[in-house]
């Protein structure tokens, strides 16, 4: 008896939201713009993942006799002053792309931002206090200083570490493979974002927690996870999946800053920060305008996709865009 | 609101506290040891041992940040590690007028384009220039400064070979032109996106009608009662604006080489010269939060239907 009293509810409200949500998505899908933003992005992210397996060179192959040479057949985007293959290495620096930022959105915004979000607007009080004062702090950093600061002073830290730990162990891939550069850029990234989210959600949960349906859950003896995870949550995805594409144009964005600083990703990890920043400067524009011009189309390309993304994205998915 | 004020007021410096403070800690985690830097990597561990005490460096970390800041709150950062016998002051304060010129330019250009471009497109509302302007928006705000500097470089100078791309005059000097437009550019995008919204939303409003149905001009109507109730939300973003500045400063800073204070924080991060990253990133902070509060506290006596207060309940 119990069992069926308590399962149907979650059938009905488990159709409902999802009916929602694959409403907006059918929305979303009838935007050409957006799509084609969708597929692109797609297909850069595949690409990215797929790096050795849908690159005819690899990343680090120098080759002196075809160096500084532009567009050709057998390298489409040129090679570099090494010799290096400019598509494999602009392929390859998707790869670290997709790394820095689906690691930051998961661990960042999808999860800290919505845990902390959830718990700051129902528990309120102290807990609410606490989160939204570090969130704060966190938000008082101008644009991405806080990211800069945590990846300059932590970074070399951690390198030291893992050196002596690799010395001890005889391991030589941690840091060649650039594990402690994705590490503590995702964390520094993770840092710097949860904040906005959270406080998107919290926002959400003071409102629905008031609202009727959750005041009759409780009534009818709902625990306090399951009227989050029932009743608040289902209320939250939508402005949480308007916020992603934003999100990971924030943090592909951030980690090219860095690396272009020289201190995100170190070579020869490849990184579209990384080439810009060789391409950064007149005398290679005038020259081999190839080396600069395939990174930074790439990354505007993919930034690009990723606001036309947002926006329709928006258009499907906020009701009151409509 | 006074309650408002007021508390707003004593959070702000216990905010910059509490940043300072986790920079500072930040930094000490940071590998390379000062007393090493200044001696040769041989000296004596017992001489090192006894700078180390003479400098403060044995103290606990709360003592070291307190008299960091309370000299810091006077103007003295330190010295630098890169730069020996240069304070950090004196390298900082020779590249802040540059860069605050260089933004200011950017600024004027951001709001000069922008608000006239977003007021004509919201009057204009669904007609090709409307379109226009809001495909550039978007055009210009997905687009980074990264695929700004070299295509303009690559236009003015290469191409047309019109404008200066490179060093510093001041203000008054054409090699502004080029950074400080590539600098603008996104702002430009975000205030025509920013104005034609809320100047839509005011054209909406009963009291437009009413003035219309008054028989005044459209330029009355324009300038007197939709743009002034229009520019509000803009207003408040303009201290955002200023930090978004700030990751753009150092790339065009160094494409232009421009002798600011991006360029100064880039060779700092090169250099690892922490003072100087520290210095910067209070400095830049305090601004930040300075401003942000500034226009807080500013909104009001723009627009007096707002009544501040409601502590920090957002969203």
């Amino acid at each position: 008896m119990r069992g069926e009293a308590t399962e149907a509810p979650i059938f009905l409200e488990t159709r409902k939201s999802r009916s929602y949500i694959g409403l907006s998505f059918k929305r979303l899908l009838r935007k050409k713009l957006a799509v084609i933003s969708l597929a692109i992005v797609s297909t850069m992210y595949m690409a990215g993942v797929l790096a050795p397996l849908v690159t005819p060179y690899g990343y680090d192959d120098q080759d002196y006799s075809v160096a500084n040479q532009g567009p050709s057949f057998s390298h489409p985007f040129g090679t570099d002053r090494l010799g290096r293959d400019m598509l494999t290495r602009i392929v390859f620096s998707l790869r670290t792309t997709v790394i820095i930022t689906v690691t930051s959105l998961v661990a960042g915004s999808l999860f800290l931002g919505i845990v902390l979000g959830l718990i700051s607007g129902y528990f309120g009080k102290l807990a609410d206090t606490i989160i939204m004062r570090v969130g704060e702090v966190t938000s008082a950093f101008p644009d991405i200083f806080l990211v800069l600061i945590i990846v300059a002073t932590v970074k070399p830290t951690v390198n030291g570490w893992v050196r002596t730990f690799e010395d001890a162990t005889g391991i030589d891939w941690i840091i060649r493979l650039g594990i402690v550069d994705y590490t503590v850029i995702a964390f520094a990234l993770t840092v710097f974002s949860w904040f906005g989210l959270a406080r998107l959600v919290r926002g959400q949960v003071l409102q629905v927690r008031e609202n009727e349906y959750s005041e009759a859950a409780r009534a009818i003896g709902a625990s306090t996870s399951r009227i989050l995870w029932m009743h608040v949550l289902p209320n939250v995805i939508s402005p949480v999946i308007i916020s992603i594409s934003a999100g990971l144009a924030a943090f592909a964005v951030a980690e090219v800053v860095l690396s272009w600083m020289g201190i995100g990703i170190q070579p020869p990890v490849p990184s579209l920060g990384i080439m810009i920043f060789e391409g950064s400067n007149l005398q290679v524009l005038r020259n081999d305008p190839h080396l600069t011009l395939f990174p930074v189309l790439t990354l505007t390309l993919l930034l690009f996709c990723f606001s036309l993304l947002g926006d329709g994205v928006n258009d499907a998915f906020n009701p009151r865009a409509r | 609101m006074a309650a408002y004020i007021i508390r707003r007021l004593i959070w702000t410096p216990v905010l910059l506290l509490i940043v300072s403070f986790i920079t500072f800690a930040l930094i000490q985690f940071a590998p390379g040891d000062p007393v090493l830097l200044k001696l040769d990597q041989h000296a004596n561990p017992e001489a090192v041992e006894r700078i180390r005490t003479n400098m403060g460096l044995n103290d606990p970390i709360v003592v070291q940040y307190a008299r960091y800041i309370s000299k810091a709150v006077r103007g003295d950062f330190g010295q630098s590690i890169r730069w020996q016998g240069r304070t950090v002051n004196e390298l900082i304060f020779k590249r802040v007028p540059v860069s605050a010129q260089l933004s200011l330019a950017a600024l004027l250009i951001s709001v000069g384009l922008g608000i006239p471009i977003g007021l004509f497109a919201a009057v204009r509302q669904g007609s090709v220039w409307d379109t226009i302007a809001v495909s550039i928006t978007l055009v210009g705000q997905s687009f980074p400064v990264f695929l700004t500097v070299p295509v303009v470089l690559w236009l003015f100078a290469l191409k047309l070979g019109i404008l200066p791309t490179h060093g510093w005059g001041g203000f008054f000097d054409t090699r502004i032109i080029l950074p400080a437009l590539v600098l603008g550019i996104p702002g430009v995008a975000i205030i025509t996106r920013l104005t034609r919204a809320s100047t839509l939303d005011v054209i909406s409003q009963d009291y437009i009608r009413t003035a219309r149905s008054k028989g005044l001009s459209e330029r009355i109507i324009l300038y007197r009662h939709i743009l002034r109730n229009s520019i509000i939300p803009v207003v408040t973003t303009l201290g955002f604006a200023l930090a978004g500045l700030a990751s753009g400063s150092f790339i065009v800073e160094f494409w232009f080489g421009i002798p600011g204070v991006g360029l100064l924080a880039l060779e700092s991060l090169f250099n690892l010269d922490y003072p100087i990253i520290m210095a910067l990133t209070i400095l830049g902070t305090s601004l930040f939060v300075i401003a942000n509060l500034v226009v807080d506290l500013a909104y009001p006596f723009l627009d007096p239907r707002i009544r501040l207060g409601g502590g920090y309940i957002a969203g």
